[in-house]
């Protein structure tokens, strides 16, 4: 099992990954000094960090494709209000997937190591700068790879129902009995 | 006899589909006391099982079966096995409208007429005209509870209301109010009033909006002489050897494939299928195909020249809140070719929830042009804008050359390519909406393209001489005496309004058609 904080890969699941990547947990808890916004914590068998309590298990793709992914769901739709966990959940499918199906799994694999290419030496994650990845990102976005990522966010991130407070969106109102009583005509500024 | 009627029994009426057309139809024969079987391809779901969500409703409702698609339309490249949003369900497409419910103008009865010859355009007259409907327009309106007909209240607005009136109001629009709409504003015909609640498209979990599922359709079972049977996808349509229609091959709920005796077929699923339906009932005396003698069947399918314009405000709407389909200006509506266009177009209210707003807003779009959109989701109006579309002999519906369904029959294609009418009128929509949003202070302003149809239309047309069309000013097949057509795909044009209160007058008045043709043992 492999443990994944911080978008990279650690070693094989030990008691001491997050040491070894040198980040203490102290560091964790303060939420780091982290360049690419929220702490990312994927574990193979344990939740990691309970202040960030979700934990994602690759058992199909390299763990480091599975970071890879999520910077490029967060890439594709970025919004900068949502926590990381959220494009974890929208890209966790394709490990499963993979699992089942070969021709998914080479897709996925090539395509991210395809992006690792393009980047240089640090890969797609090393560069810092949205802008850098997106000149990579907007030479691909014709590949069967990008539109199969880009097309299963759609509904893998917008329809997780945890988001959509995040937007102001309320979802279900039938069991509150509509907005017949609360709000539907509220608007004051015009 | 009374429903269940047994298969063998030749002197029912056989209608396939219970929407709009069909349901209304099969409601106002069994209360004349004529035998309804309707097959319905869908499955029976009552109100109380519709969700408050987009995703689970589209999976629960929408009509899903692979259809392919061909022509310049953005639809057949962002939505390629998607080409209309319709119902699988008992209710058919009522289910998931919205719920405007507009008379469709004098002139567009005769668009050949005021319009004049149009270049690639295959305008034609309809054989009937507004004096002739409007008795049955009235029927609708009250069967319906039409909101602003028979002393009926309009419902009241909401934000998305508001945002449009007021900007309405600024652009000097003189028609802009609640609409016409089949939504109670208080209790009626024992369903409840409008609660806001904001789904109308996912199915009204109070019943407050007009479907055939909960009054077409229980009351003609009330009567014992319709049965609806859902789960059942009819194949083709059979026939004798004079040529008459004699009934229904179908595939039932278990996957079994039946045969319903009929006295008479009314097809009525919707402006893809049944063409198909017709198509694939071809046989050695008919080899192109029932009722197509013209080969007219499928041809100048219509969608509406539709397009939504989002606005983002400085501050919140909460568009979402509240009914779906909230007011309409009707400004546009007239025909006017100084405007660059022949007919007109409604500009209706729409909201989408988040989920469907990410998936329609701009398909394929991603990034922060797109993203920064949907971040101020709260803070956004939006419109829709429903127009007249020009036919076209081309815009067809077709039976694909190698795809087949999972009972071995070709499946439709659907080929769409906008006229440069339809053109110039989204622009012009596009334009206005842009206008409208601007002028009460919105910061950015989103054309957006049309979402796969909702309204489709015109695919077996009405026509005064039997080689223009496919059936009568009764919806009554020229070539086959007992075989009618009960929906949309009637629609000689398709006029600028939302097509449901033409289809359920236009059955009304087939119903009366049906009854008397019978008793005069002509049919």
């Amino acid at each position: 099992m492999v443990t994944i904080f911080n978008r990279k890969a650690a070693a094989p699941d030990t008691p001491e990954p997050i040491e070894k990547q040198g980040l203490s947990r102290r560091d964790l808890l303060k939420g780091g000094t982290v360049s690419l916004g929220a702490i990312l914590v994927i574990s193979g068998s344990s939740i990691i960090h309970p202040q960030f309590a979700w934990g994602l298990e690759t058992s199909n793709l390299k763990p480091e494709t599975m970071a890879t992914l999520i910077q490029l769901a967060r890439d594709i739709y970025p919004h900068d209000h949502i926590p990381d966990r959220f494009y974890a959940i929208a890209v966790k499918p394709y490990d499963a997937k993979t699992g089942e199906d070969p021709k998914t799994k080479k897709m996925i694999e090539d395509g991210i190591a395809d992006l690792d290419k393009r980047a240089g030496k640090d890969g797609y994650i090393g560069l810092g700068w949205e802008d850098d990845r997106l000149a990579i990102l907007r030479k691909v976005e014709d590949t069967p790879f990008f539109q199969t990522v880009r097309g299963g966010l759609v509904t893998g991130l917008y329809n997780q129902e945890e988001i959509w407070p995040l937007f102001g969106y309320e979802g279900e109102s039938y069991s509150k009995g509509g907005y017949i009583a609360r709000g539907f005509g509220d608007i004051e500024w015009l | 006899m009374a429903a269940p009627f047994d298969l063998k029994d030749d002197s029912v009426v056989v209608i396939i589909g219970s929407g709009a057309g069909g349901g209304t139809l099969g409601n106002e024969l069994a209360q004349k006391g004529i035998d309804v079987v309707i097959l319905e391809a869908g499955a029976r779901h009552e109100y109380e099982d519709f969700t408050n969500n987009e995703w689970d409703s589209f999976g629960q409702l929408a009509w899903v079966d692979k259809r392919t698609t061909s022509g310049d339309w953005r639809v057949a490249k962002d939505f390629p096995n998607l080409p209309a949003w319709i119902v699988k369900s008992v209710g058919g497409s009522t289910t998931h409208w919205a719920g405007a419910s507009l008379r469709f103008q004098d002139h567009e009865f005769k668009a050949l007429t005021h319009y004049g010859k149009v270049k690639g355009a295959s305008l034609l007259d309809w054989p009937v005209t507004l004096a002739e409907l409007e008795p049955y327009y009235a029927k609708a309106e009250d069967k319906m509870g039409v909101t602003r007909t028979n002393g009926i209240a309009g419902l009241p607005g909401n934000n998305n209301f508001k945002v449009l009136k007021a900007g309405a109001d600024k652009l000097g629009y003189k028609e802009c109010h609640t609409g016409n709409m089949a939504i109670n504003s208080a209790e009626r015909d024992d369903r409840m009033s409008c609660q806001q609640t904001g789904f109308c498209f996912q199915g009204c979990k109070w019943g407050a909006k007009w479907s055939t599922l909960y009054t077409e359709i229980p009351k003609g079972e009330k009567t014992g002489k319709l049965e609806v049977r859902p789960n059942s996808m009819a194949q083709k349509i059979e026939h004798d050897k004079s040529g008459k229609v004699t009934g229904v091959l179908y595939t039932d709920k278990d996957g079994k494939q039946q045969l319903q005796k009929a006295r008479i077929v009314a097809v009525a699923g919707n402006s893809i299928e049944s063409p198909r339906l017709l198509l694939n009932s071809e046989s050695n005396m008919f080899p192109n195909g029932l009722a197509n003698s013209s080969g007219q069947v499928g041809r100048n399918y219509m969608r509406h020249t539709t397009g939504s314009v989002y606005g983002i405000f400085e501050k919140p709407v909460h568009m979402y809140r509240g009914t779906t389909m909230a007011g309409i200006i009707r400004d546009e509506a007239r025909h006017d070719p100084s405007r660059g266009f022949v007919g007109g177009y409604e500009m209706e209210t729409l909201s989408l929830g988040l989920p469907f707003m990410a998936a329609f807003l701009d398909p394929g779009g991603w990034g922060r042009s797109f993203t920064s959109a949907l971040d101020q989701y709260v803070n956004m109006a939006g419109l829709w804008i429903v127009g007249e579309d020009m036919p076209q002999e081309d815009n067809r519906i077709t039976l694909h050359k190698d795809e087949k369904d999972k009972y071995g029959l070709p499946i439709a294609n659907v080929n769409f390519s906008d006229h440069s009418n339809d053109i110039a009128m989204r622009n012009h929509a596009y334009e206005q909406g842009k206008a409208l949003y601007e002028a009460i202070g919105a910061t950015r302003v989103f054309p957006t393209p049309p979402y796969p149809s909702t309204h489709n239309l015109g695919t077996n047309r009405m026509s005064e001489k039997a080689k223009d069309g496919v059936v009568n000013k009764h919806g009554q097949s020229h070539d086959i005496k007992n075989l009618f057509v009960s929906d949309g795909s009637q629609f000689t044009t398709g006029g600028a309004e939302n097509p449901t209160l033409t289809i359920v007058s236009l059955a009304i008045r087939q119903a009366d058609y049906i009854a008397k043709e019978m008793a005069a043992k002509t049919i």
